[in-house]
């Protein structure tokens, strides 16, 4: 679960990027974050990630507080949640395989753990058969898949994704966010920072607007933009 | 399992990574490290020069220094038995460190055992020469000092020692050779550190999306950190290892070349020394390399 109570973020050259935003996301909700470029989506992602430290108010993500948790703490925090981003982030000199197992490697996981889970989660985002494949072999979706693997491998409770379809074209996107739709119905929440209009208003999820770093409307099985916008 | 049993297998399954790591990363990069360990070794063979310099001066000051001694001439008239009573009082003196009493016949022998049997005819039956105390110091620098005091003892004619300018000269010379000598390792030290954390920054450059992919699925700084350090580390003792081997063989051969000439410099050669120079050469490489990458890899942490 994240909680916001009243949150702030200036940066230090005065950008204020987001300003008293509270909101609320229980385990297993799928939460589209939408708005214009600089509504502050992404410092949002960034402040439950961990990245940035909010200026004003408080944060709790599973019953932790953000502000109280010590640097060292941090790698906990992030190893309960699965990041995807905008230009997929693989590392290209590693197979598909290598890429998700390393998610594994960094906290620690045996080899036989690691040998069994990679390849369930390659199945499960639709990859068994590109296992071995560079990255730079892979299409656009394929990759995102891939990233979105290495997110999901280590059994996080919460998938957040920034602009996940951003480089893909309208019908990969599609493929991409029904993964996330398959991923989510398993119980991982889904927050979802993106553009795309046509997916959000037909996907009839939970969606935050965002503008001009407050949050303007958030409605439950809502669209993109308000009709009387 | 137990806590302890689990955290020790999760550290060995860690360190397989990170061994693995840097092996990578040292195949990968190997020109960039090839440059690193090239740099660190040319530092530290230039750190061992100064040293080295440095000790061997220190070598040759002290032994010129303990050389000097004060001639005390006696009286002509004064009988042997009353000069040979001199003898204690220069010893009682503070700062002087051994007495040799040289008579008049002794001081003739050996001048002609040096110049022949004609120094003999010419003096004649009577020996001109004065008996004589050698008096060594134990700090050259209190020379006019003992001298003075020495003089105004009853029946001394003279004293003659090596001129104090010479000592004033020696002293000051030593002292730049040790004051440059340790600006120039502790600057040669400072260029290492700076070379290494170079070196590491561009293997940390060249892998910051790795580092940063890290960060981000949650790795601990400490497994971020270890193989950059122990990268740094491996570069670091091999460059110190390389300047160690030239070292040890230019050395010797400058000494024994040396010797061959000026066989009478005092030259330090003790292995003892050297294998202490050298350790802490080794040492200074490691803590190079280590110092070098850490300050290189905490900029990367702060995501």
């Amino acid at each position: 679960m994240i909680s916001f109570f009243n949150v702030s973020k200036v940066y230090p050259n005065g950008v204020k990027a987001l300003q008293g935003v509270s909101l609320q996301i229980e385990k297993g909700e799928f939460v589209f974050i939408v708005g214009p470029s600089g509504a502050g989506k992404s410092t949002l992602i960034k402040l439950i990630f961990r990245e940035e430290l909010p200026t004003k108010g408080q944060i709790y993500i599973n019953g932790r507080s953000i502000l109280r948790m010590k640097r060292r703490d941090v790698p906990y925090l992030r190893r309960q949640i699965g990041m995807v981003f905008q230009d997929f982030r693989l590392l290209p000199d590693r197979t598909v395989y290598e890429n998700v197992a390393f998610a594994m490697q960094v906290v620690g996981a045996k080899r036989s753990e690691i040998k069994k889970r990679v390849p369930e989660v390659l199945k499960m985002v639709g990859l068994e058969k590109r296992m071995d494949d560079y990255p730079l072999q892979l299409s656009g979706g394929e990759q995102q898949r891939t990233a979105i693997a290495r997110a999901l491998v280590n059994n996080p409770s919460t998938i957040i994704a920034d602009e996940p379809t951003g480089n893909l074209d309208i019908n990969t996107s599609w493929e991409i966010m029904e993964c996330f739709q398959e991923i989510n119905d398993k119980g991982t929440t889904i927050i979802i920072a993106t553009h795309a209009k046509e997916i959000v208003d037909s996907m009839r999820q939970r969606v935050i607007g965002l503008e001009r770093g407050k949050i303007v409307r958030d409605e439950h099985r809502g669209v993109y933009a308000n009709a009387t916008t | 399992m137990s806590t302890g049993v689990y955290m020790q297998m999760l550290l060995l399954r860690q360190a397989y990574y990170i061994f693995q790591e840097v092996g990578r990363s040292l195949i990968r990069n190997s020109l960039l490290n090839f440059a690193a360990v090239g740099t660190t070794a040319i530092s530290l063979f230039v750190l061992g020069v100064g040293v080295l310099l440095v000790i061997n001066t220190n070598e040759i000051a002290k032994t010129i220094e303990s050389d000097i001694e004060i001639m005390v001439y006696m009286r002509h008239n004064l009988a042997e038995e009353d000069a040979l009573t001199l003898e204690p009082l220069i010893d009682n003196i503070s700062g002087v460190q051994e007495t040799t009493f040289i008579s008049r016949d002794e001081a003739l022998k050996s001048l002609v055992k040096q110049f022949g049997d004609e120094v003999e005819e010419s003096v004649g039956e009577e020996n001109p020469l004065p008996d004589t105390i050698k008096v060594k110091i134990s700090d050259p620098r209190e020379v006019n000092k003992i001298a003075a005091e020495i003089e105004d003892l009853p029946g001394v004619e003279s004293v003659r020692y090596g001129g104090q300018d010479f000592v004033k000269k020696l002293f000051s010379l030593t002292n730049w050779v040790r004051i440059i000598g340790l600006l120039l390792i502790t600057l040669l030290g400072f260029c290492g550190i700076f070379l290494i954390a170079t070196t590491t920054r561009l293997t940390i450059f060249a892998r910051r999306r790795e580092i940063n992919i890290m960060k981000y699925v949650g790795a601990t700084d400490w497994f971020v950190r270890w193989p950059f350090l122990l990268e740094g580390i491996i570069l670091g003792f091999f460059g110190a290892l390389l300047a160690v081997g030239v070292l040890y063989f230019s050395y010797g051969a400058l000494i024994a070349k040396i010797q061959e000439t000026i066989s009478f410099l005092p030259l330090v050669n003790s292995s003892a020394v050297l294998f202490r120079i050298f350790e802490g050469l080794l040492a200074i490489g490691i803590v190079m390399g280590a110092v070098g990458s850490t300050f290189s890899v905490r900029r990367y942490l702060r995501v």
